[in-house]
């Protein structure tokens, strides 16, 4: 561990635990504390990752959660931030976007390349012939991506967690823990996060060689413990802003969803690269990147180290590494002479020459590391002199010539950002209700500046909330110069890159530009900056001040892109909830079940669709339950029906306007089938309704339409203001169908309700119990037998099954299934809504006329039926059958076909034992409609199949059977 | 996630309901056929101050809201009956 510090006041590492672990191959000891980044960094590693293009040799950038080519992989987890993540034993790193190690990467070749890749270069070369486009997507993508993906990996599920704050205050720093402070004094609940391990920002590692930050960091700490109201979360990551202040916060373990009802924006500022030949090598990074280094882990950051700045903070992190045992052969200002100030004076005081009006033309490398700088002067207009270059020897080169707001959850709360020149960085104009920024990321640079302008964002977030507080000054924004506004040297050879995530060169800017790509969003697209994993911390205010110059124009007219969340990748586990597919069942569930149902979905519902037996096919099993229902008994769960019960006086009005039918002459204890339009004349809904008692009504909708019809007919109620009240009864009845011509006689058995068709006829409803249980019992016809709808509370459907299963056995009684009901209708004619119809069928189409009482003042969709059939019908569903034999059977929605075009289709059909004939339903053209009208069908495989128009029912025409008067 | 305001149950997240469309009145029947189909198939997409219907589904609750749709901001929030429908009422 040659360039480990000795122990720091302060440092995050704790040297009474060392961790081995290994990185590409090699064994390595770091401490708790340690990141990998760090650690490798202490044992001399300098090549910690490949870029993602030109697989260019990198080091440390940021050291501040964005150094995005130090990915790395640990087994089967996948792109570890190494400057993120904590140093856990036994750790087997590998850098990603290699081939065939990070030191011998052999894709570096594509470095000599670059000529050959310019910017736009996949979407111009890859975009004809499409032939090609996959072949060469699979190149690239091998090329290019980042990690590798073991599809043994285990589904890891992460908890959530909920929380709400009065003021949710994001960055730990000095001007957050201070913003923390005065919310917290006024009485808020304030939840204080930070993304890193420990609180304090840039108190902690940004000195000056002095002890006045780590000072204030103690003193805010102690005051912030004395309140118990504000909780403070270091290693939580906001990784985003939402509607009314709905922020994900990220931990290790969860992520938590936080309802604040205010937020401080306390993130600080990125702090930005300075663009010059080679400012990726590794050796070259940002002076808080070294700092952090220093401060967080006792990493010397190098041995002899150039700072190149334009800024008070370069010269600050001058003083820092001198502290620190690193050797500094330069402090390069990119400004004219004089500019430095007291710190200027420190720096020369400690023998550090200092070379103003001078900027690193280039930095040079030997064996993937930097080596050593050329500096030459620079004038004020960014014009490098050349002439008589100074080559400075250095392992170490730091930037610190500005910044940019970490503001992208400022932007994604609708923030308005304006350039502000004074400070050459962008600040928030006008906040959001409930925002509040502070510190660096609303222009505020100085150390007092900010803990004051902390104190005011507090009070008035604090006020904003009706709690008292003192009214605070605002804090003006500065010092100036904290940021240049133009810290991009341009270079002949190029590679001065702008963004480390895509390797992208100033004159890929220049190139995009020319090419008219002059607008910061098509900029952007075009050559994909800040696009990349680190999203454009380090990269977007570079590439404005380009735009703008080559513009004429400020950075403030360019603009900026929203950043959009995450603010930081997040693991898609701590993304990933539980899958919910709710599914809902019936009382009888359990029954079907045991008898050996399967199961098909109906909206929410799962519905036996028929009952299995060992050894027969599901077509003999569908057909033995269609035989029992015509010839003996059978048994259907058809408790998945929407069930509406319906009171008062205006009840029969109600239904009048809802549904298409008379009611208000339906005599009590009969019911009546029910058709509901939509306000265009369309068929959505049918069912049936029973009149219970005078002001009584009890009525059925589709199973899948249960849940939208109750609520449309809950909007009309709200607004007709009749005096009806609605209740959805679905999931508290279950209800059967009992159905087949013993099925009278066998109910008998379990009742003493008088159910001679002359007590109890056709359409008739009944209350009385059904083997002891409360029953409503409706005599329908829907499957074209005598059968009884029996609806009973849910808790007795268990029962009730029981006791018919029980008293059906002398009668050969057999549960059916959604199948073989669908046979049964359909020999009936019955239409299912939703099979038979789709969202364009009106009621004429489907011979629902004799439904429609258009001389009612009023029903949904009558006025839309008066316009449509005025103009005669498009389409008409007619009964078919085919001949007999034939080879082919067509299939739902295969295609009629006349004269050679299309002229309908089939929504229905079965080959029908009961008929002896394959019949079906198909919409036809309006000429077809006549019996005996041949046509074809076009089938599976082109097939054309004859079939001809036969009058429905095909079954028992005349009803006798389930009108059944004996 | 949203907040919006249920007149029964208070602030409640955006999830928990359902967007009913703009309150749009409905003609008198014997308007002319071009104003009975504009009634039922064209919607205004124009950007202001619209009055709403939001169902609650947790409670099975109907009411208006007044919203800047260009801002998403709720205004306001009433059950049929009890408030003004016009924009800017109370």
């Amino acid at each position: 561990m040659t360039d480990r510090l000795p122990p720091l006041p302060g440092e995050w590492i704790d040297r009474q635990r060392p961790i081995d672990f290994r990185f590409e191959g090699r064994a390595y000891r770091g401490f708790e504390g340690d990141v990998p980044s760090s650690a490798l960094w202490a044992a001399g590693v300098r090549v910690l990752g490949r870029s993602f293009k030109y697989h260019r040799p990198r080091g440390v950038l940021s050291m501040a959660q964005h150094d995005v080519n130090t990915l790395m992989q640990a087994g089967q987890r996948l792109n570890l931030r190494a400057d993120v993540e904590a140093l856990e034993a036994g750790m087997d790193l590998q850098a990603v976007n290699t081939s065939g190690g990070v030191d011998g990467d052999r894709l570096r070749i594509l470095d000599r390349l670059g000529a050959f890749l310019p910017v736009g270069f996949y979407y111009k070369a890859f975009h004809k012939p499409a032939r090609f486009a996959d072949a060469w997507e699979k190149v690239f993508r091998r090329l290019t991506g980042l990690g590798r993906l073991d599809f043994a990996t285990p589904h890891i599920r992460t908890p959530k967690r909920y929380d709400f704050a009065d003021v949710l205050v994001i960055g730990g720093g000095p001007s957050g823990l201070q913003a923390a402070l005065a919310a917290g004094r006024a009485g808020a609940k304030v939840v204080l996060v930070d993304e890193n391990a420990r609180l304090g920002g840039s108190l902690g590692y940004q000195r000056g060689g002095t002890a006045e930050g780590s000072n204030s960091l103690d003193r805010l700490l102690r005051e912030l413990a004395d309140l118990p109201n504000v909780s403070l979360r270091p290693g939580t990551l906001a990784a985003g802003w939402y509607t009314d202040h709905w922020v994900p916060l990220i931990d290790r373990a969860r992520m938590t969803k936080m309802r604040a009802r205010a937020v401080i924006v306390a993130q600080g500022a990125f702090e930005q690269p300075a663009v010059f030949r080679n400012n990726d090598l590794p050796g070259v990074m940002l002076a808080s990147a070294a700092q952090r280094l220093i401060y967080r882990y006792a990493v010397k950051p190098a041995h002899r180290a150039i700072v190149f700045t334009a800024n008070a903070e370069g010269y600050e992190a001058a003083l820092d590494m001198n502290a620190n045992g690193v050797a500094i052969a330069a402090v390069v200002d990119l400004r004219a002479a004089g500019q430095g100030g007291s710190l200027q004076d420190r720096v020369e005081r400690a023998r550090i020459p200092v070379l103003a009006g001078h900027a690193v033309f280039e930095a040079r490398g030997g064996n993937d590391r930097l080596a050593e700088a050329v500096v030459c002067p620079i004038d004020a207009q960014g014009r490098v002199d050349t002439a008589s270059p100074k080559r400075i020897a250095c392992d170490g080169l730091m930037m610190s010539t500005g910044w940019a707001p970490a503001a992208a959850l400022l932007y994604q709360s609708g923030c308005r950002m304006i350039y502000d020149e004074s400070v050459a960085q962008f600040v928030p104009e006008a906040l959001a209700p409930g925002m509040y920024a502070a510190g660096r990321a609303n222009g505020v640079h100085g150390l007092e500046a900010r803990l004051a302008d902390g104190e005011r964002a507090g009070r008035e977030a604090a006020r904003g909330l009706g709690l008292e507080a003192p009214e605070a000054a605002p804090v003006m924004r500065g010092p100036a110069g904290a940021s240049h506004a133009w810290p991009i040297i341009e270079h002949p050879a190029g590679k001065n890159f702008l963004d480390f995530d895509e390797d992208l060169q100033v004159k890929d800017f220049l190139n995009a530009a020319q090419e008219g790509f002059d607008n910061i969003e098509l900029l952007k697209r075009y050559t994909t900056v800040g696009m990349g994993p680190s999203q454009g911390k380090h990269s977007n205010m570079n590439a404005i001040r380009i735009l703008a110059k080559v513009l004429g124009a400020s950075p403030g007219d360019v603009g900026s892109t929203t950043a959009r969340p995450f603010f930081h990748p997040v693991p898609m586990s701590h993304l990933a909830g539980r899958g919910f597919d709710p599914r809902r069942q019936t009382p009888m569930h359990d029954r079907h079940e045991a008898l050996g149902a399967r199961w098909m979905p109906a909206g929410l519902w799962l519905r036996p669709e028929y009952y299995a037996a060992e050894g027969a096919t599901k077509q003999a099993q569908v057909e033995a339950e269609v035989h029992a229902v015509r010839n003996g008994v059978g048994l259907i769960d058809v408790g998945t029906l929407g069930k509406i019960e319906l009171f008062g006086p205006d009840a029969a009005e109600f239904l009048e306007r809802v549904y298409t039918g008379r009611f208000a002459n339906l005599k009590v204890g009969m019911t009546r089938y029910c058709a509901m339009l939509d306000e265009s004349g369309v068929v959505i809904d049918d069912g049936v309704v029973a009149r219970i008692a005078e002001e009584h009504w009890y009525f059925t909708t589709t199973t899948t339409g249960a849940a939208v019809v109750y609520r449309e007919l809950q909007r009309w109620n709200a607004q007709w203001n009749l005096r009806v009240g609605l209740v959805n009864a679905t999931g508290a009845h279950a209800a059967v169908n009992l159905a087949g011509p013993k099925s009278r006689q066998m109910l008998r058995q379990l009742t003493d309700i008088d159910l001679d068709s002359a007590a109890f006829p056709y359409l008739g409803v009944r209350r009385g119990a059904v083997a002891g249980i409360p029953a409503r019992l409706m005599r329908v016809g829907f499957v074209g037998e005598l059968g009884y709808e029996i609806h009973v509370p849910a808790e007795f459907g268990a029962a009730l099954w029981d006791a018919l299963m029980e008293a059906g056995r002398p009668f050969g009684l057999k549960p059916f299934g959604v199948e073989a009901q669908r046979v049964l209708r359909l020999e009936k004619g019955h239409i299912i809504i939703g099979q038979d119809t789709d969202g364009l069928t009106t009621p004429d189409e489907v011979g629902l006329g004799w439904a429609l009482k258009l001389d009612k003042p009023f029903f949904v969709g009558q006025r839309s039926v008066q316009i449509v059939r005025a103009r005669g019908l498009r389409q008409q569903l007619v009964g078919f059958e085919l001949e007999q034999g034939a080879a082919t059977v067509p299939k739902e929605c295969h295609l009629v076909i006349r004269d050679g075009a299309i002229a309908g289709r089939v929504t229905s059909i079965v080959e029908s034992r009961s008929v002896g004939r394959t019949v079906g339903l198909a919409f036809v053209a309006p000429g077809m409609t006549d019996p005996g009208t041949r046509f074809t069908i076009r089938a599976e495989g082109g097939v054309m199949v004859n079939a001809t128009v036969v009058p429905i029912p095909f079954y028992d025409p005349a009803g006798e059977r389930q009108k059944s008067p004996d | 996630m949203k907040l919006l305001t249920c007149p029964v149950n208070g602030p409640r997240p955006v999830s928990e309901f359902v967007y009913g469309g703009e309150v749009r009145p409905m003609p008198a029947p014997d308007c002319s056929d071009p104003e009975w189909a504009r009634y039922v198939f064209h919607r205004s997409g124009i950007p202001g101050i619209k009055i709403e219907w939001w169902y609650h589904t947790a409670s099975g609750t109907w009411f208006h809201a007044e919203r800047d749709v260009v801002a998403d901001r709720v205004i306001r929030t009433w059950l049929p009956g009890e408030g003004s429908m016009e924009v800017g009422g109370a």
